[in-house]
């Protein structure tokens, strides 16, 4: 019963998600532009937010990158660059810290806001209050995990992981055997950020995709011509 | 395609760069745009505009998208003006263009609503009885009676019907009707000109049932009664494009671009032509930035302002003779050179009145109303004659009533001196009241004796009695009044503008604070432009000076410096105010409609200052004593002691209406003399002189005297304008309310003779309650009943104003949203609800209404030498002469639906009229049958025309009003030429085939024809300019003289020391000694003048709990103060402050600005009650509204009638509701508690 829960979690589940995710984005792109947008609150009440707002952006993103290179760079890779399995763990886990920590403060800044301003409270969906819990949940669960994975500092667990997800990733069998044995922490803490992919296209989080970066590069004149050919 | 797709052509979207790469021409999808576009379409325009508090009647057009209402713009298509004048649009302000908001916003009355504790008690009342005698058991109930009543204002309202809505107000009607009478019912509903089918919705439903309608303009303090005084006009005023044709404009306690923002253009304007601009005002107020000159006097002081001024003028340009224009002016259009008869006064003499053509010999050759013809002296003949035009030519005899100088006896035309000094027989000193030297504290107060005595030219004559007489011309009277040093010696006249003598430039410097030097050069260059245009000065007055208790004086002051300089009546010169009358234009079409004129005349109307002090008990407080106001040439002790005295003898003496009217129900007396087998009328009026029967007003805490149900509509009467509110929380509701004070049974105080004592004093007079409106106003969360009404652009109905001379409509844009219904639905429901609870209880009754003698009917010739009371046994009680006409009415109460939705037969039987003039109408009545069609069945009713949409009503007053009818307008005129012997239809005739429908109106607003019911003129040549037809076409005005009058001679009013302009200063009102440190909270407290103007965010056309404002302004109520004030009580701008006195709290945030001078505040009006008011610290209650802090003061001289001018009139004469001489403590408040707890328990 166990496995096939296994299988289902970590081997199907992600699928899943990423289809949702995926497929949802895209659907909601074209259905609704109006929706597509970050839904700020800043200009309802500025105060702190210059501070919880960027300590918990920078912390995130440095977090997501983090993830993204940690659990999909295959070991060979860097090996060569002369950083070992362990070094690599130590890295994860000092880099994890100070930005989990960092987002940690920030997160908890905003919730505090979002939860105890009846003006923010008055303009919130269940969403926008839904997601931050959500992002409080998994940030602790992963906060939790660094001792753990200080525990056994050959970075066993940490390969296992990047095996799994690589599998994921290139559609490889035989992904939620590798996580079967780990601790429950990291089952959860990789549930729940199954999870988030699952719930973006619905929430927030879409205004990832959108990041305006072009428009810094964008000419001082546009012209749009009449008829779009 | 898809966004998506779109985006992968990323690299494909550049075509090509330009400006060195700076620019980019791009290829990509630009569908986005389109929701920009999409925000503006809409599907469809209807012109509309705002309905009921705003002189603007600017022409809107409403937007509807998807079947709802969305925003409005300014229309812009209005008839194009003459080519020297710029044109009338756009009209709009920022409040108009917020109204919208309304229709769809959570304030908004969507359907019926009922108190929820009456509702109970009515279902069980009504489970086993019939609705009538279910209302009876309620409100005869002590214990039920007071279980809802005591709970006004405290929310419990539920949903209900429209069916039982109707059928409870219907029983209750029914009930008070047979019961109490019906003028135990009243209907209070202001400024018909606004949608005048809305109003007279609820006024014909009243009127058809012998309810009472209520007055507005006089309520609202917003009636000049010195305009009644000197011209017998209500307020006849140029319209804002005649500021244009201006040369000089004054600008006087007028807020011009805050308060008639859509008119303000004109003002502008003209200053770019080289008009000369001057401005008075108190504060540093948005019209201030506009002067040329900045004068600003000490609030409440502006009289001596304008006296000062009348002094420079008179003796530059009259006295010393520079100008023939004005001497000729004077002569020929005003009462100055008419003579009159000076009393002895101890060792002098005082100005008694006019002489009449009956004080001398043979009646002068006059014996048609000889004691209504006033006399001059004819510089020709070297005689004193009766010249045309005055009052008593105009009744019972045709073709001399006209302002032509001739002899009216033998038809020699006549010059009259204005003065008396070449032909003086002797020089005699005439003492003139002076009251500068009391009133309130507040106020400089200066040391010259209070009685004035001054030389003046005189002549003897011989009267009919063989005694002889010494008379003098106003002229000369009102030169010496002035002060001006004529050489003829004598004290109290001043020969340099120096001298320290009532009423030098000197003199008005200590108590004004405004420099002498400055009021000289205004008033030179006034009078010099006066001179040089020939009347080309205007004054645009502000109601800041009509609301002091002394208004008269302030307004007759600056008037006198108009008629000095030959300004009324001249195009661009003139008398400006546009305060709260919103001209009715077609008046003389809609009067039938409103008041039911077609089924039953008279109808039962009321002045509502009289009304509300008496029923709201605010007289049991009153603390001014008539002894401090009367003239020191006046005996007191022929004078009663109090206010409200004077108030019932004017009642008795049929001068002012009554109502309720009789002590007992008025269909009870016919019965009663029926039984005796007595005419009504004798009967009553023996019963009367007996005692046997008695007047409502003399008893108005009797039970059976109380007012019973009260509808309120177009109106937020407790949230805005009902002066003394706590009063009316009191007595009238009887719930929670925030009096301080005690009463004079209480106080040990003067108590009234005329009026029965009642201790303890009754609360809760109202049974019923109905408010109709579109949103939850205050006086909506009063109510009993809360009626949902359509909005300003979910109904059809007509527009008009004093600002310009178009008519246009309100038109349906969408459906009345919810359960909403238009007015004229409304009542017409509850006239058919009403029918049906009669039958079984009222049948066809006979109804005994009182008239008082009223303006423009032969009743105004009432008492002509002296005041006689019939009560007292002085003089014969004869109704419509020295008591109220009286007048049996019938009505068929079981068919008021059926009469109110037709048109009755006694157009085509009396026909219509108005001011005096009367017209056949038997070709508009049967053009309304066919163009409304008739009524279908047989019946009495079968044939009548149709009255049964408020389009149809609308018809009906187009159809019917010498404005929108040309053919009325030239029968009108033409029978005005009868009464004055001179040709007028040429001012309609070009016209005479135009006749304006609804639907004409709703394509584009209309230009109004001239008609005969109004002093101005519409022309290609003119525009629009009150008094202008007098001056031009001879035509008298309707005073006693038939001139402008600087002089008023009734008894009442030399009695109070106004025969001629002076300064009075403001009164003390008595409310601040008991309080002020009585209930200390441990914040300073100072002592500051209560002023209440207009505000920016709110009143015209839209109120002030609308979002939009209130994000413009502060978002709450606040309350102006001075810098120095401030400072004085430790304020920061934004602090929360309670503002009190005996009269009850207000509670706001203070708004710190050097706008406000010393010793003022300012609250703007009507910032309701039901936004952000916090619980007041004095009386544990929410705070209050601005009214809370008042409390009506009435003047007796405004209670005169039966007197030419000063005859009452609906919303045209009477008391006025006055409260800028009020004083309130400020203070900073401690605790801020919004009351969200447990409900606060009442204060006493």
């Amino acid at each position: 019963m166990m496995s096939y829960l296994n299988e289902l979690l970590f081997g199907y589940y992600p699928y899943l998600a990423g289809a949702v995710f995926l497929l949802g984005s895209l659907v909601r792109f074209d259905r609704d532009q109006y929706t597509w947008r970050s839904g700020s609150s800043q200009l309802l009440r500025a105060k702190n937010m210059r501070l919880a707002s960027n300590l918990f952006h920078v912390g995130i993103l440095m977090l997501f990158v983090g993830h993204f290179i940690g659990l999909l760079t295959p070991p060979v890779v860097y090996h060569a660059l002369g950083l070992s399995t362990s070094g690599k763990q130590l890295l994860a886990v000092a880099a994890g810290g100070i930005f989990g920590v960092m987002t940690l403060v920030g997160l908890g800044m905003l919730l505090h806001r979002r939860m105890t301003d009846p003006r923010i409270r008055a303009n919130s969906s269940k969403s926008d209050v839904f997601i931050l819990w959500l992002l409080l949940a998994q940030l602790i669960l992963g906060l939790f995990t660094l001792p753990i994975s200080l525990a056994h500092s050959d970075g066993s667990t940490m390969l296992l992981l990047a095996e799994w997800a690589q599998r994921i990733v290139t559609f490889r069998g035989g992904a939620a055997d590798l996580v079967a044995d780990v601790n429950i922490l990291f089952k959860l803490h990789l549930f729940l950020g199954i999870t988030i992919f699952l719930v973006f296209p619905f929430t927030r989080l879409v205004h990832i995709w959108s990041a305006p970066v072009w428009y810094m590069g964008r000419p001082y004149q546009v012209v749009r011509q009449r008829y779009a050919r | 395609m898809s966004h998506f797709l779109d985006r992968l052509k990323f690299f494909d979207k550049v075509q090509s760069t330009f400006a060195d790469g700076h620019g980019a021409v791009t290829n990509e999808d630009r569908a986005w745009e389109d929701a920009y576009r999409l925000r503006w379409q809409h599907d469809k325009i209807v012109r509309s505009t705002h309905g009921t508090n705003c002189t603007g009647s600017c022409s809107w057009k409403i937007y509807v998208k998807n079947g709802l209402v969305t925003w409005e713009t300014q229309q812009t298509d209005y008839p194009r003006t003459r080519p020297d004048l710029p044109n009338h649009e756009p009209r709009g302000c920022q409040r108009g263009a917020s109204y919208s908001w309304y229709l769809y916003s959570a304030n908004r009355l969507k359907y019926p609503m009922v108190r929820g504790r009456l509702l109970q008690l009515w279902r069980d009342a009504r489970c086993d009885q019939d609705p009538v005698a279910a209302w009876a058991s309620i409100v005869e109930d002590k214990e039920k009676a007071r279980d809802y009543k005591s709970k006004r204002g405290m929310g419990g309202f539920v949903r209900t019907t429209w069916a039982e809505a109707n059928e409870i107000i219907g029983a209750a009607n029914v009930y008070t009707v047979k019961q109490y009478g019906p003028d135990r019912v009243a209907g209070f509903s202001p400024i018909p000109a606004m949608s005048m089918v809305s109003y007279a919705a609820g006024s014909r439903y009243l009127s058809l049932i012998g309810g009472v309608c209520m007055s507005f303009y006089d309520w609202y303090c917003d009636l000049p009664p010195s305009s009644p005084q000197t011209w017998g006009e209500q307020t006849d005023v140029p319209e804002s494009a005649d500021w244009y044709n201006s040369t000089f404009l004054l600008l006087w306690g007028s807020n011009v671009p805050q308060t008639r923002t859509p008119d303000a253009h004109f003002y502008t304007e003209v200053r770019y032509k080289g008009a000369k601009s001057v401005v008075i005002t108190p504060d540093y107020s948005e019209a201030a930035k506009f002067a040329d000159i900045w004068l600003n006097p000490k609030q409440g002081t502006d009289a001596a302002l304008a006296m000062a001024m009348g002094h420079v003028i008179l003796k530059e340009f009259h006295v010393q003779g520079k100008s023939d224009y004005f001497s000729r002016y004077m002569r020929e259009t005003t009462d100055m050179p008419f003579l009159v008869l000076l009393e002895p006064h101890g060792k002098a003499y005082r100005a008694g009145r006019f002489l009449r053509a009956s004080d001398l010999a043979s009646n002068a050759g006059q014996q048609n109303n000889a004691e209504w013809k006033t006399l001059a002296y004819d510089e020709l003949s070297g005689k004193v004659v009766v010249p045309s035009g005055s009052i008593g030519f105009r009744w019972g005899e045709q073709g001399k009533w006209n302002i032509e100088p001739r002899n009216a006896a033998t038809g020699v035309e006549v010059q009259l001196a204005l003065s008396l000094i070449e032909q003086r027989d002797e020089v005699v000193s005439v003492a003139f009241p002076y009251f500068g030297a009391g009133g309130s504290e507040h106020f400089t107060r200066t040391d010259h004796p209070t009685v004035l005595e001054r030389n003046v030219p005189v002549r003897k004559l011989k009267l009919a009695d063989g005694s002889s007489a010494r008379v003098a011309t106003v002229f000369d009277l009102s030169v010496a009044n002035y002060g001006i040093d004529r050489g003829l010696g004598g004290g109290n006249s001043a020969s340099s503008y120096d001298e320290d003598v009532p009423y030098t430039p000197a003199w008005q410097e200590r108590i004004t604070g405004v420099k002498r030097q400055d009021v000289i050069t205004v008033a030179r260059q006034f009078a010099e432009n006066a001179d040089k245009t020939h009347g080309k000065s205007m004054v645009i007055i502000g109601a800041a000076m009509n609301h002091w208790y002394h208004m008269d004086m302030n307004y007759r002051g600056a008037i006198n410096m108009l008629m000095m300089c030959g300004c009324v009546g001249q195009s661009g010169g003139g008398w400006s105010h546009y305060v709260g009358q919103e001209k009715l234009r077609p008046q003389t079409g809609w009067q039938p409609l409103a008041f039911a004129l077609d089924w039953h005349r008279p109808p039962r109307q009321m002045n509502s200052t009289s009304f509300f002090y008496a029923h709201s008990s605010q007289w049991r407080y009153e603390k001014l004593s008539p002894a401090e106001i009367l003239s020191p040439l006046a005996d007191a002790s022929q004078y009663p002691q109090t206010l409200i005295d004077f108030n019932v003898r004017a009642e008795r003496m049929g001068w002012l209406p009554s109502a309720p009217q009789l002590g007992v129900n008025p269909l009870a007396v016919v019965k009663a003399a029926e039984q005796a087998n007595q005419e009504p009328v004798p009967y009553t009026v023996a019963q009367l002189n007996s005692g046997d029967l008695t007047l409502a007003c003399e008893d108005p805490d009797n039970p059976a005297n109380f007012p019973r149900n009260l509808f309120v509509w177009r109106s937020n009467l407790l949230g805005s304008s009902g002066k003394g509110h706590e009063y009316f929380m009191k007595y009238l509701l009887g719930t929670q309310h925030g009096i301080q004070g005690k009463d004079l049974g209480t106080m040990n105080g003067t108590k009234p003779q005329e009026v029965v004592w009642r201790d303890p004093a009754p609360e809760g007079k109202l049974d019923l309650l109905v408010t109709l409106d579109f949103r939850m106003s205050t006086t909506a969360l009063y109510s009993d009943i809360a009626l949902p009404t359509a909005t300003w652009y979910e109904k059809n109905d007509l527009n008009t104003s004093d600002m310009h001379p178009f008519i246009h409509p309100l038109s349906k844009a969408v459906d009345p949203a919810w359960e909403s219904r238009s007015d004229w639905e409304i009542y017409k429901g509850i006239a058919k609800s009403f029918s049906e609870c009669a039958a079984g209880h009222l049948g066809v009754e006979k109804d005994l209404v009182l008239v008082p003698t009223l303006h423009d009917t032969p009743s105004e010739l009432g008492q002509a030498i002296e005041v006689k009371d019939w009560r007292k046994g002085e003089i014969e009680p004869r109704p419509g002469k020295t008591m109220p006409n009286m007048v049996v009415v019938e009505r068929d109460y079981p068919n008021t639906y059926n009469k109110f939705t037709s048109l009755g037969p006694l157009m085509t039987q009396i026909g219509n009229g108005g001011k005096g003039i009367g017209w056949n109408t038997e070709r508009e009545v049967e053009n309304l049958r066919q163009l409304n069609r008739p009524v279908t069945g047989n019946g009495q009713f079968g044939g009548l025309p149709r009255i049964e949409t408020d389009i149809d009503a609308a018809e009906v007053i187009l159809m019917l009003a010498p404005e929108t009818n040309g053919e009325v307008a030239v029968k009108a005129w033409e029978a005005l030429s009868k009464i004055t012997g001179r040709e007028h239809s040429h001012l309609a005739v070009h016209r005479e085939d135009e006749k304006v429908r609804f639907r004409d109106l709703v394509a584009q607003p209309r230009k109004i024809i001239s008609s005969p019911t109004w002093s101005g003129l519409e022309s290609e040549n003119v525009s629009y300019n009150a008094c202008y037809t007098n001056v031009h076409e001879l035509i008298p005005w309707r005073t006693l003289t038939g001139r402008q009058q600087f002089y008023q001679d009734h008894p009442w009013m030399r009695a109070f020391g106004e025969q001629l302009c002076l300064y009075k200063p403001p009164v003390d009102t008595k409310t601040i000694a008991p309080l002020l440190g009585k209930k200390p909270n441990g914040s300073k407290e100072i002592v500051l003048n209560f002023i209440t103007p207009h505000q920016k965010w709110g009143i015209h056309s839209t109120y002030s709990d609308n979002l939009l404002m209130q994000t413009l302004s502060r978002g709450g109520p606040i309350v102006w103060i001075s810098e120095v004030d401030a400072q004085k009580a430790d304020l920061k701008d934004n602090d929360w402050i309670e503002v009190f006195n005996v009269n009850g709290a207000i509670v706001a945030r203070a708004v710190v600005s050097q706008r406000v001078p010393e010793g003022m505040s300012m609250m703007y009006h009507a910032q309701e009650k039901l936004l952000n008011i916090p619980g007041s610290e004095v009386t544990g209650l929410r705070g209050g509204i601005h009214n809370s802090v008042t409390r009506t003061c009435p003047k007796p001289t405004h209670m005169i009638g039966g007197y030419a001018q000063q005859s009452y009139g609906f919303n045209y004469y009477g008391t006025v509701g006055s409260n800028r001489d009020e004083f309130v403590i400020v203070r900073k408040m401690k605790t801020i508690d919004w009351l969200d707890g447990t409900p606060a328990q009442s204060a006493s």
